[in-house]
């Protein structure tokens, strides 16, 4: 089996005095797409941050490819202001230098919002924006092995949906991982492992493993 | 560090864009400027005797107030919408994209205020010999202030209301600069060379410029991890 891209051993991390993980263990091979779940507050999104590195205050050893990670919290991180393309290009001038704006086309036209390059995002939907927040991903392309998504579903049609599931089946198929939370319950699909947090009943294990 | 340009270049384009779409926000520093100087001779007297010794003064309070009414809103709506977490994740180093912010914002509301300097001194009885010492001392002085209010403003980007603590924060540190600055018009009023003092605030800047993008990337660094 390939080497994990992820690997995170005896995580421990409390906020505001509540312990969120004790001796969490678990691993993320190549192509495979893990979905955090658990109640509110069980800690998803703090564990997403602590993998992107925007968290630091945990003990344990977390590898994560760092360099190479996309990471979309629950905010789609757009300037109201700003048009989708302007944004995105932002992006681009801090992730990936020197792609060819033209990429910017694509990626939103495969997010379903071809022609929206010059709209300014306040004036799209709280999906259309969910959308061209998306479209960071298809815009990286293979430069992120590891996609971190907060909440990727949120605000978006069926349509939305089966596109996202689409894009992260495309990275998996790449040998890329994809950690998101969500919900949602999902159709399993191959490579798709659950990792529950705060564990949802004396069942399920707190230490969970999401081996490919 | 081959990512600098491209960092600093990809950040500017984004907040000339972001500050063209929204003139008002630069606009209203601006304003609150012009209107500080035009009540000082209708509330004071419009006496030239009692205006010009004022004159620097008003210029320099006038011009530190404005540009401490311009930073609260430097970085909170990029926190607030997310893009900073980007910026922290990808921006590394993060100095640059500080400083590409810092530049646009010192284009339209530091640049404004100096070239207005002159016409707003001469509203205000400034001497004649003091008009461009004066003006120069603002060129040299307010990126002095948006650099260090840039620190302010990053340490207090995630306080809801963070404005008076802002204020709090910075005004100490703006003293030095509004001593200087005024200096500078007193020694060009006596017919003294104000060279010196320049030199200073030039010296300043020079300190402000390679110092402070390094505080306000680490400020910024902790509101997002701790956020």
């Amino acid at each position: 089996m390939a080497n994990p891209l992820v690997t995170v051993e005896a995580l421990y991390c409390e906020r505001d005095e509540r312990v969120l993980f004790s001796a969490l263990s678990f691993t993320v091979a190549p192509g495979t797409a893990v979905q955090l779940r658990g109640p509110n507050g069980a800690g998803k999104t703090t564990l997403l941050r602590i993998l992107a590195g925007l968290h630091r205050d945990y003990e344990g050893r977390v590898a994560c490819p760092r360099e190479a990670l996309a990471y979309l919290g629950h905010r789609p991180a757009l300037s109201g202001v700003l048009t989708a393309a302007q944004n995105l290009a932002h992006y681009l001038s801090l992730t990936a230098q020197g792609t060819p704006l033209a990429a910017i086309s694509n990626a939103l036209a495969e997010v379903g919002l071809a022609g929206f390059e010059d709209v300014p995002c306040q004036a799209l939907s709280a999906g259309q924006q969910r959308r061209v927040s998306l479209a960071r991903l298809p815009l990286l392309g293979d430069r992120a092995a590891l996609w971190l998504l907060d909440e990727p579903f949120t605000a978006l049609d069926d349509e939305g949906i089966a596109l996202v599931s689409g894009l992260m089946a495309k990275q998996q198929a790449r040998g890329g991982a994809v950690v998101f939370t969500t919900h949602q319950p999902l159709a399993p699909a191959p490579g798709l492992h659950t990792l529950w947090l705060g564990a949802p009943d004396p069942a399920a294990p707190v230490v969970a493993s999401a081996h490919g | 560090m081959a990512k600098a340009p491209g960092l600093f270049w990809g950040q500017f384009r984004r907040d000339a864009a972001l500050a063209l779409r929204q003139p008002g926000e630069l606009a209203n520093p601006l304003a609150f400027f012009l209107l500080v100087i035009t009540l000082f001779p209708l509330g004071v007297s419009p006496e030239t005797a009692v205006l010009a010794p004022l004159a620097a003064g008003v210029l320099w309070i006038a011009a530190l107030l404005a540009t401490l009414l311009s930073l609260e809103g430097l970085f909170r709506r990029d926190r607030d919408e997310g893009t900073l977490e980007q910026l922290v994740l990808h921006g590394d180093p993060l100095v640059f994209a500080v400083l590409a912010r810092l530049t646009v914002h010192w284009l339209g509301t530091g640049l404004p205020l100096t070239l207005l300097a002159p016409l707003l001194g001469a509203m205000l009885a400034l001497p004649e010999a003091a008009r461009w010492p004066v003006t120069l001392a603002l060129a040299l002085g307010t990126p002095i202030l948006v650099l260090l209010g840039g620190v302010g403003a990053a340490l207090t980007v995630s306080l809801r209301a963070g404005g008076v603590l802002l204020a709090l924060l910075v005004l100490p540190l703006f003293i030095p600069v509004l001593i200087l600055g005024v200096s500078v018009a007193e020694l060009a009023v006596a017919g003294l060379p104000t060279g010196a003092v320049l030199a200073w605030l030039g010296a300043g800047a020079a300190l402000a410029l390679v110092t402070t993008p390094f505080a306000i990337a680490g400020a910024l660094s902790i509101a997002v991890e701790t956020g």
